[in-house]
């Protein structure tokens, strides 16, 4: 699959300038809110139309502003779950599935269908009332109505966002699960740290309605040039590991390339592949291996590069083994530990750093190369 | 219980209000949706048009329709001629003075009906595959039940109680235009009536309740499917 977009749009005082290029698997759209991201998901859906510009998706032209070409959104195939689900109030929740069925050029089968409304966990939903479903099971059911309606592409508009945290773990594995059985490609829009992690395999930066950065996730998340953009709170690397053990006093040991960490106990099994942010907040470097910390997470790692920007921090990438790092530290200690690319130093970090919504098992991404 | 003479006035105004009001309710939606969702040339224009019934006098009406549907008149004449069918003075013609009396009413209901529904819904409609019509058909149509028994209930009563388009339009002959309201004006002009129509205004008084009282269950029950209960 691939989905090609070059579109400018004025809307109002806002402007947006969007040059998108995806690839199979799931590309999130990350961005602030009011950085262009909905603006850019509707028009791929053909809800808005673009002043200039074109869009395709494989070899289909669905909009271009040259040739006067404008595939309206019915016949575009492209699912689509809104934020706040969309589902039709007067029909029941089978009947919404039967909706989304209904106009599919080549349906699923029974057992298909059956196959993924398992997955989805709907099936005792089925002949009730939407008003009676909560959050969490509307985003569920507008998921299975989109797929039912087996589009080439699958857009999310932050499907989660009116979700609290509970509930929001609650859903994500289905999202996973279904990513992992050869869901049809995703543009997946998004502001949480946590859901790219669990879902991207690819990132594209919204800033005021431009994109500005984009790549896999662990090459975007990993350059130090985009802590400002991603945030200073939220940025940080993506490792990969095995889980190695589950120890008695809370504590899971994950193997990576190039040392061990332990974290609060993860849900996964021994032998899991996983992966996990390590927000660049949560790093601390060390010029000597430290020895009477409380922390047992020391890595050896060598600089690779440094970025300094206006503020008094400064963003560090580094590498172990074969995964990336990325620290921020202040300017000043840059300047008292003389830190230079190509350094050997020691990246320590804590075990709580590491929260379980930040770890991800890879084998649902099919990003373990 | 009730004369053959009554009985006949009550049949002929319950079927005289049926046919304007079902006559109309596509003609009503269609135009609602229009004015609802649609920005074209004349939007204004079609506004007024369809609102004069309300504000105008009736008697213009009934005297607007005569011009133009009675037999000489430039729409009625042509009717005749080609469909052999009559509006002057007959059935029909009260029906139609009905229906057009009753038209903005219902338009007015269905309208507000449909600006109310979440045009996210259609989207996700559309999204999913769905064409226009079918989006209209299956997700604006039935979101728009409560409007549409609203403004069918409405354009109903609007025709069992229209007087003044219909008596200056198709006059009050027994057995054929006389309807509720003119059968009681007729009965409330001759001395010693008073009797006969107070019999003639409990029915229409009756007729009313009833037709309020059953739009009313239909309405709840549209209500709460609507809104996903």
């Amino acid at each position: 699959m691939s989905l090609n977009v070059d579109i400018q749009s004025k809307l109002g005082a806002f402007e947006l300038d969007v040059q998108l290029r995806t690839k199979a698997g799931t590309t999130v759209v990350f961005g602030r809110s009011g950085s262009g991201k909905t603006s850019l998901i509707n028009a791929i859906a053909g809800l808005t139309t673009p002043d200039q510009g074109r869009i395709a998706l494989r070899d289909t032209v669905l909009f271009d502003a040259q040739s006067g070409i404008h595939v309206p959104s019915h016949q575009r195939r492209i699912g689509y779950v809104f934020q706040n689900a969309r589902l039709f109030p007067h029909l029941s929740v089978a009947q919404n599935l039967d909706f989304g069925a209904r106009f599919a050029k080549e349906p699923l089968s029974v057992a298909e269908r059956r196959q993924m409304i398992d997955t989805l966990g709907i099936e005792a939903l089925l002949n009730r009332r939407i008003a009676a479903l909560s959050g969490g099971e509307q985003q569920r059911v507008a998921l299975g109505r989109a797929l039912l309606s087996v589009p080439r592409l699958l857009l999310m508009d932050e499907p989660l966002a009116a979700l609290d945290t509970a509930r929001k773990q609650e859903i994500l594995p289905y999202f996973e699960r279904l990513h992992a059985q050869g869901g049809p490609p995703m543009i997946y829009v998004t502001h949480d740290m946590s859901e790219i992690v669990r879902l991207a395999d690819n990132i594209v930066v919204l800033r005021d309605g431009r994109s500005v950065v984009g790549g896999t996730v662990e090459d975007v998340l990993a350059d130090p040039a985009n802590v400002k953009l991603i945030g200073v709170q939220d940025a940080g690397a993506l490792v990969q590991g095995i889980i190695s053990g589950h120890e008695a006093d809370g504590l899971s040991t994950i193997e990576l390339s190039a040392g061990q960490l332990h974290v609060p106990k993860i849900g996964s099994p021994v032998g899991a592949k996983v992966r996990m942010r390590i927000r660049a907040q949560d790093v601390i470097l060390s010029l000597s291996e430290p020895k009477d910390l409380s922390s047992q997470n020391i890595l050896r790692a060598r600089i690779t590069e440094i970025q300094t920007g206006e503020g008094p921090s400064v963003a560090i990438a580094l590498r172990t083994g074969s995964d990336r790092l990325l620290a921020r530290i202040t300017r000043r200690a840059l300047a008292q530990m003389q830190l230079e690319v190509g350094q050997e130093v020691w990246a320590v970090l804590k075990a709580n750093a590491v929260p379980p919504s930040a770890i991800a098992r890879s084998e649902n991404n099919g990003v373990v190369a | 219980m009730l004369s053959a003479a009554e009985l006949t006035i009550v049949a002929l105004s319950l079927q005289i209000a049926l046919l304007a009001t079902v006559v109309c309710l596509p003609f009503a939606i269609a135009t609602a949706w229009l004015l609802a969702r649609k920005e074209f040339y004349g939007k204004p224009l079609l506004n007024i048009v369809v609102h004069l019934p309300l504000v105008l006098p009736p008697v213009v009406t009934g005297y607007a329709l005569l011009i133009l549907f009675g037999k000489q008149g430039p729409i009625g004449g042509m009717l005749e001629t080609f469909l052999g069918i009559t509006f002057a003075f007959r059935w029909t013609g009260a029906a139609l003075a009905a229906g057009i009396m009753g038209f903005p009413l219902m338009v007015r209901a269905i309208r507000l009906g449909i600006e109310a529904v979440d045009k996210g819904l259609e989207d996700a409609a559309a999204t999913l595959g769905a064409s226009r019509s079918a989006v209209f058909l299956h997700v604006t149509l039935p979101l728009v039940t409560p409007a549409l028994l609203a403004g069918t209930v409405l354009g109903f009563a609007k025709a069992m109680g229209e007087f003044g388009a219909t008596i200056t339009f198709v006059a009050s002959i027994p057995g054929q235009t006389e309807t509720l309201p003119s059968a009681i004006y007729t009965l409330l002009q001759v001395p010693g009536g008073e009797d006969a129509a107070l019999r003639l205004i409990l029915l229409s008084v009756a007729v009313s309740i009833l037709a309020l009282a059953v739009s009313e269950v239909l309405a709840r029950r549209a209500a709460r499917k609507v809104a996903g209960l």
